[in-house]
């Protein structure tokens, strides 16, 4: 048994666990008040940290302005897109959402391949070090920054949700469109402000998944992997897509250390979330913070 | 009234035997005899271009109608479609290189096998349904695709598997020419099998199923049976098409089963339009067609002075995988009832040229 291994990978889980969160939430974000399903949320990392990387390494803006650009362009994107692709989609069956959201996918997976080329470019130095150590474990500066981004997002949220107007508008809309509309909501606004979050949020992510990895088209596989995480939080919770995706986090790491210390099968940390989604679906659908469909007839 | 052959506006079909003909005309039917026996030429006077083309429209055709009985007709969401072809095509080519099985019995062999291994997977939709039918699918997808990659013993690992020629009675299918007719036949066979299946007492369940699934429960049709029965049909036809695949290209490796493959299942029987199996085979065309089409389009504008633009020219893998994409999204927008269905309004534009209103 090795313990510093372990504990450096459940740390390392923690991190990316609270990564998986902040997408996860943009997800259950976009599926509570719009019930559109997005299969494109890992296009919206890839896009983020495409635009930011340009930005910095070809207009070779300070980190900062290039980052709240690249936000700014992609909230833009957000709402362009909600306009003109997925408005048509509202009331239509749910296999024609997820394809249509898929065929998004595909589309800008390409043309981001086609554009910037499929090997995996790096940032700029932003940090002077490259690594800390607390506690006696290595940790790399853009882990360090991107947990405290992720804990900022998601205080945010729950400020936004619980205090501002606009939140209660958004929550209103996600517990029933037609009153939330007769009541004086623009349905139309909330639609486009969610998908305005929920992109500028996974580009943040995308960024600093970039940082540490270098930008790459294996990034938009965020956005597969977010599936375990938001089914066993539940899918309409936003809580549960933070506890679920901690946990998938550690999870993944934990399959790692058990395969590489006792199976050998390899591959486990890419396959065993999906394993675990197959359990919960079996056991139970609705996650651990997920409301319930109750069908009337 | 069986005896017209054109079709009168109204609907006067009086016999249940009427309303379940596959054919509605005796000119319709005329029409199909004469499309296969002049399909059963084609290798004289086609090159091997179009023979190829014609094959994987056939192999691919039949995994899609697979595909299309389980959304189409059942209502219910798979997102590992390709997995299961692929599983076909490793079950084929471990059935008849490993365990020395004649091939032409390895390929309904491994159509079976598929469908267990389908049916496996279709377990959760017992009880779940719409988006988390989707996702279990997907994990299906990644699941399965591991597997192929982990079990030596089957698939070869990342050195893939090889697999024999159709061999039947000593006659070899080898070459693209004679494996055209045993494309064809399959094709045709399982066509016919698809559109009687869905004329007989289990299609209607499919579809009552589909349509309303708490009043088909109550009229006394068991969801659960009816939901996996769907699947392992749907992953029966696809196995039945990964064989084929295999046996045709003689080599089977696990890079191509990706999600991908399983989108453009989905997005063929969009196109073509779901819940029709016409517009299956529609569908499985165009998505043929379609990278062919844009690459001998660049084709062209590589010979003019104008359209040598080599962003274009470099990047065609790239434009082809986009142009699904936005085939796919511009269906769901524009057309959403797919090709049979606009097939369906030409022919009544032109049924009543002169006076259509």
């Amino acid at each position: 048994m090795n313990f510093e291994l372990l504990t450096q990978l459940i740390v390392n889980g923690l991190i990316v666990g609270l990564l998986y969160g902040v997408i996860g939430m943009c997800f259950v974000l976009v599926y509570k008040s719009t019930k559109i399903v997005n299969f494109a949320q890992g296009e919206f990392l890839l896009i983020g940290a495409w635009v930011c990387w340009t930005a910095l390494v070809y207009l070779e803006l300070p980190f900062l302005l290039g980052f709240v650009l690249s936000l700014c362009f992609m909230a833009a994107f957000g709402i362009l897109l909600q306009m003109v692709v997925l408005r048509p989609m509202i009331g239509e069956p749910i296999i024609s959402v997820i394809m249509i959201t898929i065929g998004l996918s595909i589309f800008f997976q390409s043309l981001m391949k086609w554009i910037f080329g499929v090997s995996p470019q790096s940032y700029p130095q932003v940090f002077d070090t490259q690594n800390i150590n607390i506690l006696g474990l290595n940790i790399e500066m853009a882990y360090l920054m991107s947990t405290v981004i992720a804990i900022i997002i998601m205080g945010a949220f729950y400020f936004f949700f619980k205090h501002s107007k606009h939140g209660l508008a958004m929550r209103a809309t996600a517990f029933d469109q037609q009153v939330a509309q007769s009541l004086g909501i623009s349905v139309k606004n909330v639609f486009a402000m969610s998908w305005a979050i929920a992109a500028t949020v996974s580009a943040t992510a995308g960024i600093v998944l970039g940082m540490v990895n270098g930008v790459s088209d294996s990034l938009s596989i965020m956005g597969i992997k977010v599936f375990p995480a938001v089914i066993l939080g539940g899918l309409d919770s936003i809580v549960g897509a933070i506890a679920g995706g901690v946990i998938i986090g550690v999870l993944e790491n934990v399959a790692e250390f058990v395969d590489s210390q006792y199976l050998h099968v390899g591959n486990m940390y890419d396959i065993a979330p999906f394993y675990v989604l197959l359990i919960i679906l079996w056991f139970k659908p609705y996650g651990l913070f997920g409301t319930k469909d109750i069908e009337r007839i | 009234m069986s005896s017209l052959t054109m079709r009168p506006c109204g609907d006067f079909r009086t016999s249940y035997k009427q309303d379940n003909t596959i054919f509605e005309t005796k000119t319709i039917r005329m029409m199909a005899i004469i499309a296969i026996l002049g399909l059963c030429t084609a290798p004289l006077f086609l090159d091997g271009y179009y023979l190829t083309l014609f094959i994987q429209i056939s192999y691919l055709g039949i995994a899609a109608l697979g595909l299309n009985i389980l959304v189409g007709f059942t209502g219910q969401i798979s997102l590992g479609h390709g997995a299961f072809f692929g599983f076909g095509a490793f079950a084929s080519a471990w059935l008849s290189t490993s365990l020395h099985i004649p091939v032409f019995l390895s390929i309904p062999l491994a159509g079976f096998l598929t469908m267990a291994v389908g049916m496996m997977f279709g377990l959760p939709a017992a009880r779940i349904k719409g988006l988390y039918l989707a996702i279990a699918t997907l994990a299906s997808q990644f699941i399965i695709e591991d597997f192929f990659a982990r079990a030596d013993w089957f698939s070869g690992g990342s050195a893939g598997s090889s697999a024999d020629p159709v061999n039947l009675f000593g006659f070899l299918f080898d070459t693209d020419q004679s494996f055209y007719y045993v494309a064809l036949f399959a094709l045709v066979f399982m066509y016919i099998w698809g559109c009687n299946l869905m004329r007989s007492r289990d299609g209607r369940a499919f579809v009552a199923v589909r349509d309303h699934y708490l009043s088909a429960e109550i009229m006394g049709i068991k969801l659960n049976k009816y939901r996996l029965l769907s699947f392992g049909v749907s992953s029966f036809y696809a196995g039945i098409g990964g064989a084929l695949y295999a046996h045709y290209l003689g080599y089977v490796s696990a890079e191509g089963f990706t999600i991908f493959m399983s989108v453009q299942f989905l997005a063929m029987i969009i196109i073509g339009g779901m819940g029709s199996i016409k517009g299956t085979l529609m569908g499985v065309v165009f998505m043929v067609f379609l990278p062919e089409v844009l690459e001998s389009g660049v084709g062209v504008m590589k010979m003019t002075d104008w359209g040598n633009i080599p962003l274009v020219v470099d990047g065609l893998a790239y434009i082809k995988e986009m142009a699904i994409g936005l085939v796919i999204i511009g269906f769901l927008i524009f057309e959403p009832e797919g090709l049979a269905h606009r097939w369906a309004q030409i022919k009544n534009y032109w049924k009543f040229y002169p006076f259509s209103y």
